[in-house]
């Protein structure tokens, strides 16, 4: 692809100071995102998933500490944008669904004052056209009798209603790029359907650029263009959707891919694989493949810095020590 | 498999009686609606449906925690009501959802364990400490987090201390309410090879409720699908999913992701019409999100058609069935 990415990140870390310390939540991250591109980040929960598009937001508390050699949106350098500057960018250009609804709710307010606002803030439009807006996108996601819904507050609404109104005051300004968190885990799995179709259908529809972010791999290889694996808060592989999961690379990417049972290929009542042990405390100095406390190919050199390994022309990427992502006498069950 | 099924439901409801606003008069809300059920020993009943259809419920009325309205809940034959409550209590035993509050933080994990060992006033202190023991090296944990605290743990071993607590009584039968859902799926492969393990070893019963179908199909041996409060459909394990036969059930199993990259996110063709549970569409509850509904659908109520490996409620099906 030869056109700029929309967003592109180098280097990207998260400190935050804790009780015993500095807690490196997430360390050196490097993505690159396409207009009209979904990119899934997957991982173990805890890796720093929400931590990095907070950062991207510029919604980081005031103590967490945020650094990169670039963090770039349509060419806007994020890392020296105003507070005010980002907040005119995140209502007009891009948005973000959060992974609890009731956080960026206000319980105070109607459905209807809240979506318009969302519009009127950013864009000269009269009210009338704000709520006429906010009608027609709560349609699209498929909220029933959307006018009524208007004079409704959020407690009022169920979860999978409320997740919806969500993604309808995302999408109020067309942004160009949107970042969901989780935006469906707390759904049933036939709303989660139709959000995601519907998200994945308007994202193609407005040309829009998506991180969805998310526990669940059916999700990731549904929805994904490319997919971005986090462990303890490194990228620990990159690729296209097809090629990761066709040939995973990275031992923990493997290792997950075989803890899900799999309908029509995993016998039922089989055992499943597992990745035992616990992921390390990012408390203080951290070196090292973050992953080698639980790596089936660890060897020595994995204390060490760990070389990023790149296949077909830098599209797909890893970091192991091992070329393959395997050691030469491998302890690992075949998948 | 003894004929006399160890857990037994028979035409169980369960009304609420819920208020809208602040001054309206209640009106009743089934939560469970006229539910029969058999659960054979060492079967593991998987029951799912959406969000708010009844399915916790249910379980809270099997332990006891809930009094159905109407209906009879039997163990081995015997009605509930009739036995001794701790007695119950000792032989079904839950796992619930959360490993995080469903721990009391400020219990050490031995407390947490043994807790229902002296409730019961099971054994002295020395054999409750060898039961705790035993327990721990079963769900896989070591003996040393014996004096640790919930907070010092990851959820996968929270999960493993709730389980271990819920299996120190020695139970028959055990309800887990969406036991790994909260959980990375790295670590749910382990508590989900633990259920089944501990399944062959010690013939325990579960009810497996959960709205990870893939997690069902592998745990599971029979499937029960509810909707509004009823089992719609009742199947054994492939019955359901090679052959299922309501169109909930084939809604429910259209919105399995599976991890397949370049098939996009399927089409459940469900309409988003989200029912009111104490208003419920007339006739077939699920009338109107169903693709397939004909006229009768939304004048009555399907019967119970028995198929051969389960039954169905659907007019789709048995002596009310088109004839096409
Ligand atoms: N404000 C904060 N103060 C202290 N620690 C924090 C804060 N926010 C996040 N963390 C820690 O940073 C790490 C990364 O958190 P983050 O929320 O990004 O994880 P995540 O990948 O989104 O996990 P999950 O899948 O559970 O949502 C975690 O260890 C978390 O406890
Ligand atoms: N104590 C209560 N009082 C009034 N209504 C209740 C009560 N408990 C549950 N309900 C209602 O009964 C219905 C069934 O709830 P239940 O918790 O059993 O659903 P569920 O299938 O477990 O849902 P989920 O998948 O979200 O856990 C819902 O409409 C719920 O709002
Ligand atoms: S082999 Fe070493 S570097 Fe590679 S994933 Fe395992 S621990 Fe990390
Ligand atoms: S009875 Fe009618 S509406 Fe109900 S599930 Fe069957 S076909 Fe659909
Ligand atoms: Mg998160
Ligand atoms: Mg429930």
């Amino acid at each position: 692809m030869t056109d700029t990415p929309i967003l592109s990140v180098r280097n990207l870390t998260i400190d935050i100071p804790v009780g015993g310390g500095t807690l490196h939540a997430v360390r050196g991250i490097d993505f690159d995102l396409n207009r009209g591109e979904t990119l899934c980040i997957v991982g173990e929960s805890g890796s720093g998933k929400s931590l990095t598009s907070l950062a991207l937001m510029g919604l980081l508390g005031k103590k967490i500490s945020r650094r990169a050699d670039r963090m770039e949106f349509d060419g806007i350098d994020l890392m020296k944008t105003s507070q005010r500057g980002m907040r005119k960018l995140r209502g007009l250009r891009m948005s973000m669904i959060f992974q609890e609804p009731m956080t960026s709710l206000n319980p105070a307010y109607t459905i209807g004052d809240q979506l318009a606002e969302a519009l009127l803030l950013h864009k000269k439009v009269s009210r009338e056209q704000a709520r006429a807006r906010a009608v027609e996108l709560l349609e699209k996601v498929g909220i029933t009798a959307a006018k009524s819904r208007l004079s409704q507050y959020p407690h009022q609404l169920s979860g999978g209603l409320r997740q919806r109104v969500m993604i309808a005051m995302a999408l109020m300004c067309e942004p160009e790029l949107i970042i969901a968190d989780e935006p469906t885990t707390a759904l049933d799995v036939t709303i989660q359907a139709q959000i995601l179709r519907l998200l994945v259908d308007l994202q193609k529809e407005l040309g829009m650029a998506m991180i969805l972010i998310t526990h669940d791999l059916g999700v990731v290889a549904r929805v994904a263009d490319k997919v971005a694996v986090m462990y303890a808060g490194e990228l620990v592989e990159t690729g296209p959707a097809a090629d990761v999961f066709g040939a995973p690379a990275h031992p923990y990417t493997r290792g997950l891919l075989r803890c899900i049972p799999v309908p029509g290929k995993t016998e039922r009542g089989a055992e499943l694989g597992t990745i035992p042990g616990i992921v390390p405390s990012l408390v203080g100095e951290v070196s090292g493949c973050p992953f080698r406390t639980r790596c089936d190919h660890a060897v020595d050199a994995c204390r060490q810095p760990i070389p990023l390994r790149e296949q077909q022309a830098g599209r797909h990427s890893f970091r192991c020590v091992h070329p393959d992502g395997r050691a030469a006498s491998p302890q690992e069950v075949p998948a | 498999m003894s004929d006399t099924p160890v857990l037994e439901l028979r035409n169980v409801t369960k009304t609420y009686q819920v208020k809208q606003g602040m001054f309206a008069t209640p009106k009743p809300l089934k939560a469970v609606n006229d539910v029969s059920l058999k659960i054979g020993r060492g079967e593991v009943l998987g029951l799912v449906g959406e969000s708010g259809c009844g399915k916790s419920t249910l379980a809270k009325i099997l332990l006891g925690l809930e009094q159905p309205t109407e209906g009879q809940v039997l163990v081995d034959g015997k009605e509930i009501g009739a036995q001794n409550r701790s007695e119950l209590a000792r032989r079904i035993q839950p796992i619930f959802q959360d490993p995080y509050s469903s721990l009391n933080p400020r219990k050490s994990i031995y407390d947490i364990i043994s807790l229902p060992l002296r409730v019961h006033n099971v054994g002295d202190s020395a054999s409750q400490e060898k039961a705790v023991r035993e327990i721990l090296d079963i769900v896989g944990l070591p003996a040393r987090v014996m004096n640790t605290y919930p907070s010092q743990m990851s959820g996968g071993q929270r999960q493993r201390v709730a389980i271990a607590r819920a299996l120190i009584m020695k139970p028959e039968i055990v309800i887990c309410d969406e036991p790994t859902s909260a959980l990375d799926v790295s670590v749910q492969s382990q508590i989900l090879n633990l259920l089944g393990e501990l399944r062959r070893e010690f013939g325990l019963t579960y009810l497996f409720i959960s709205h990870n179908l893939a997690v069902v199909e592998h745990l599971a041996n029979r499937v029960a699908v509810m909707y509004l409060g009823r089992i719609v459909e009742e199947a054994s394990v492939e019955g359901l999913f090679d052959r299922r036969r309501h169109p909930y059930s084939d809604a429910l199993l259209q919105s399995v992701l599976t991890p397949d990259p370049g098939m996009g996110v399927p089409d459940t063709h469900l309409g988003a019409a989200y029912p009111n549970p104490i208003d419920p569409p007339k006739g077939c509850h699920f009338h109107p999100r169903c693709a397939k509904a004909m006229p009768q659908c939304s004048q009555a109520a399907p019967l119970t058609v028995p198929t051969e490996d389960g039954r169905v409620e659907c007019h789709l099906y048995g002596a009310q069935a088109p004839t096409a």
